[in-house]
């Protein structure tokens, strides 16, 4: 008996004998007539990801460059925060005072334990999508491993202006370096979590955060 | 060659759509939860499409790229099988569900793990993987909210996208009394769901295998991915130290890419929404350094698919991304639910995917094809542009010319007759008029209160699972006549 791979690909090329031997994948045509760059002004495109954002139920303030510190600060405090995770490469000046600190570093990872008994964790983000109110994480910079953001029960994220796109596209584009020349995990967050499996009646928070809060960081 | 699926959907046992439809048409619960949850579904889809204005030129790509790679299927999976590698991943191959499901469980057993956490996959379901981890001594756990009710209920999915929209929330209030012991419990949705949380975290934190299903694999890349919506697929795929995904081999994409087309589309065909909650990508496991499993294993399914891709016209089935819209389009469904289809994949995809993969000749599989009236809603709505009743319509050709050499039936059986009758009659519009007149003439003895139920003699199959409308007074074509010359 042959192994499973060879009569897989057998089946797979005798399904196919209708195909001719030297049409080649590129010979399929795809027309991609869709949008890939969205032409709207980067006001709009900023305005539209804090609107949708907000739509998923997400908490979410426009802020200033030099307001940041003291939004953290606020919010944590609003939330009633004591021990909050931080990724190891956090900017120094987000850090909030008064907090327990449960800091990770690259040789010391918390244990799960630590970040099920946290309150909240604090990061950045890769990008945002404004067409989908979408907030992508790539293990990048200021946002640690995927399980930081996945057992606290309060995320607190710090979006950027100028990493919000437009479309969906735009997003895949600009994740292609992380995913093809470093292999990272990629984590799209379009609001808390959420289940309609009960009478179709939407809960809001089943297994991740069940509370997202977004800071959108402007010039002024 | 061809092995076909294996007792997957127990072809030989299955009942027909028609008996099964009457056992669901009976239940009012049932027809009352569907008929809510398609209706809100449908309009709310509408909508989110009608946000794009590219949603044609999506479609048509998200069906481009599909056909592209279902045509050169041998090359793509090679390609993943070496990307995944390349990536540290560890990739199987399993010829059915049988194989698969030894597979996972020979994993389970190598990591000494009596329990796994499962991510909703009908994959899984359709190779029956709980139950065979069951016979091994491994212990399943379902962590979607409604695959969790279903499970601990013991009964079966309903509903692709919502799995457990047959139960409402004082079922599933006893439910978990019942089933996780907890006492004084609401049945207050976000209660119920409060539950549901508690429970399963300790599962995600104690597992040692997850196991989940794919929506999307990249040959280019080695990426797989998971779409959901409440986190439970986020801690599978990054809490166990090992994680093993079970993916049919039409869930290849060719590029990373092609995704820029895929999460328009699924989202919004599917819930309705912009954008699911979560959507995790992960590649093999040379991410950072203790960022999620540091064991991946990728298992391709076969079991039938190659039978599918066989049929020229029916292999626009493997398009599929599983968004459920069709489901939700279907008047029939609407009104019958999923078990009455006795499959994993209920609804139109399901009547023309079920029979392709356990093969026709199998009452149950058979009557599928029939479990539609045409009306090409599905079509419509599939993001990927399955041509649904196409497919439908050659199947129906199919059932009956394995009927005909199996020598059940012949040309003089009377669907055979009638079909050809029809053919005839509908390509010549003064044929079709008068036998309009003669049927109007004709029918008298037979309509009672508005409506047909049941014709005489060998006609009367028909009418045995359907009333039918009589003749209008005046016909359409009448109509417009008289309205023009007017």
């Amino acid at each position: 008996m042959s192994n499973a791979k060879e009569t897989i690909l057998a089946r797979t090329r005798h399904a196919l004998r209708d195909v001719p031997r030297d049409e080649r994948p590129e010979d399929v045509s795809i027309e991609r007539g869709y949008r890939t760059r969205d032409e709207a002004s980067r006001k709009e495109i900023v305005d539209r990801f804090a609107e949708y954002v907000a739509e998923y139920e997400a908490t979410v303030h426009r802020v200033a460059e030099a307001d940041l510190p003291k939004s953290i600060q606020e919010a944590l405090e609003r939330r009633g925060v004591e021990k909050l995770v931080v990724p190891s490469d956090v900017p120094e000046d987000w850090l909030p005072e008064g907090v327990e600190l449960l800091r990770e570093s690259p040789e010391d990872h918390l244990s799960n334990e630590d970040l099920d008994g946290s309150d909240g964790v604090l990061t950045g983000c890769a990008l945002g999508i404004a067409q989908t109110g979408t907030i992508v994480l790539d293990s990048g910079e200021a946002q640690g491993r995927r399980i930081l953001t996945l057992l606290p029960d309060y995320h607190l994220c710090v979006v950027r202006e100028e990493q919000i796109v437009g479309l969906v596209p735009e997003a895949i584009e600009k994740l292609g370096v992380a995913v093809k020349d470093k292999g990272r995990a990629i984590t799209f967050i379009s609001g808390p979590s959420a289940t309609s499996d009960i009478e179709l009646e939407r809960v809001e928070g089943v297994h991740g955060p069940r509370t997202l809060e977004v800071l959108i960081v402007g010039a002024s | 060659m061809t092995a076909g699926a294996t007792d997957a959907f127990s072809p030989g046992k299955t009942p027909t759509f028609q008996e099964s439809a009457k056992v669901s048409l009976a239940d009012s619960q049932l027809r009352r939860n569907i008929g809510k949850a398609a209706k809100g579904i449908r309009e709310k889809r509408a909508a989110a499409v009608a946000e794009l204005p590219d949603w044609q030129e999506l479609r048509e790509a998200g069906r481009a790229i599909k056909e592209r790679t279902l045509r050169h299927l041998d090359d793509y999976l090679l390609q993943l099988e070496e990307s995944v590698q390349n990536a540290g991943g560890h990739v199987h191959w399993a010829r059915d569900a049988d194989e698969a499901n030894r597979i996972i469980a020979g994993i389970a057993k190598q990591h000494d793990a009596d329990e796994v956490v499962k991510v909703k996959s009908i994959a899984t379901d359709e190779t029956k993987l709980n139950e065979h981890l069951e016979s091994e001594g491994i212990k399943a756990h379902e962590t979607d909210l409604a695959e969790l009710i279903i499970q601990l209920a013991n009964e079966t999915s309903s509903h692709i996208l919502v799995p457990a929209i047959h139960k409402n929330r004082a079922e599933i209030r006893e439910i978990f009394m019942r089933e996780l012991d907890v006492k004084d419990l609401s049945d207050e949705p976000s209660d119920l769901t409060e539950v549901a949380r508690l429970y399963l975290r300790k599962k995600f934190l104690s597992a040692k295998v997850g196991v989940s299903g794919a929506n999307f694999g990249v040959a280019e890349t080695g990426t797989v991915c998971v779409v959901e919506s409440e986190g439970n697929g986020r801690m599978c795929t990054t809490l166990p130290p090992v994680l093993v995904t079970l993916m049919g081999i039409e869930k290849i994409i060719p590029t990373w890419q092609d995704f820029e087309v895929y999460m328009q589309l699924l989202p919004r065909s599917s819930t309705a929404e912009r954008m699911n909650p979560y959507t995790s990508f992960w590649t093999g496991v040379s991410g950072e350094a203790g960022d999620g499993p540091q064991e991946f294993h990728l298992v391709l399914l076969d079991n039938g698919r190659t039978d599918v891709l066989a049929d020229e016209v029916g292999r626009q089935a493997l398009n599929c991304i599983r968004c459920s819209a069709c489901l939700n389009a279907c008047p029939v469904y609407e009104r019958t639910g999923g078990h009455a289809y006795n499959s994993v994949y209920p609804g139109p995809i399901g009547a023309i995917l079920t029979p392709q993969l356990v093969g026709i000749g199998k009452p149950g599989p058979d009557s599928l094809p029939y479990a539609s009236s045409l009306c090409g809603a599905c079509y419509e709505v599939c993001p990927v542009k399955i041509n649904i009743p196409e497919v439908l319509i050659h199947l129906r050709g199919k059932v009956i010319r394995k009927k005909q050499s199996a020598g059940l039936t012949g040309k003089l059986h009377p669907e055979n007759v009638a079909m050809q009758a029809m053919a005839k009659t509908f390509s010549d519009p003064s044929l079709y008029e008068s036998a309009q007149r003669l049927a109007r003439i004709g029918q008298w003895p037979l309509a009672r209160s508005g409506a047909i139920h049941s014709l005489p003699g060998e006609l009367s199959g028909w009418t045995r699972s359907r009333d039918i409308k009589p003749i209008p007074d005046q016909t359409f074509r009448e109509w417009w006549r008289e309205r023009r010359g007017s």
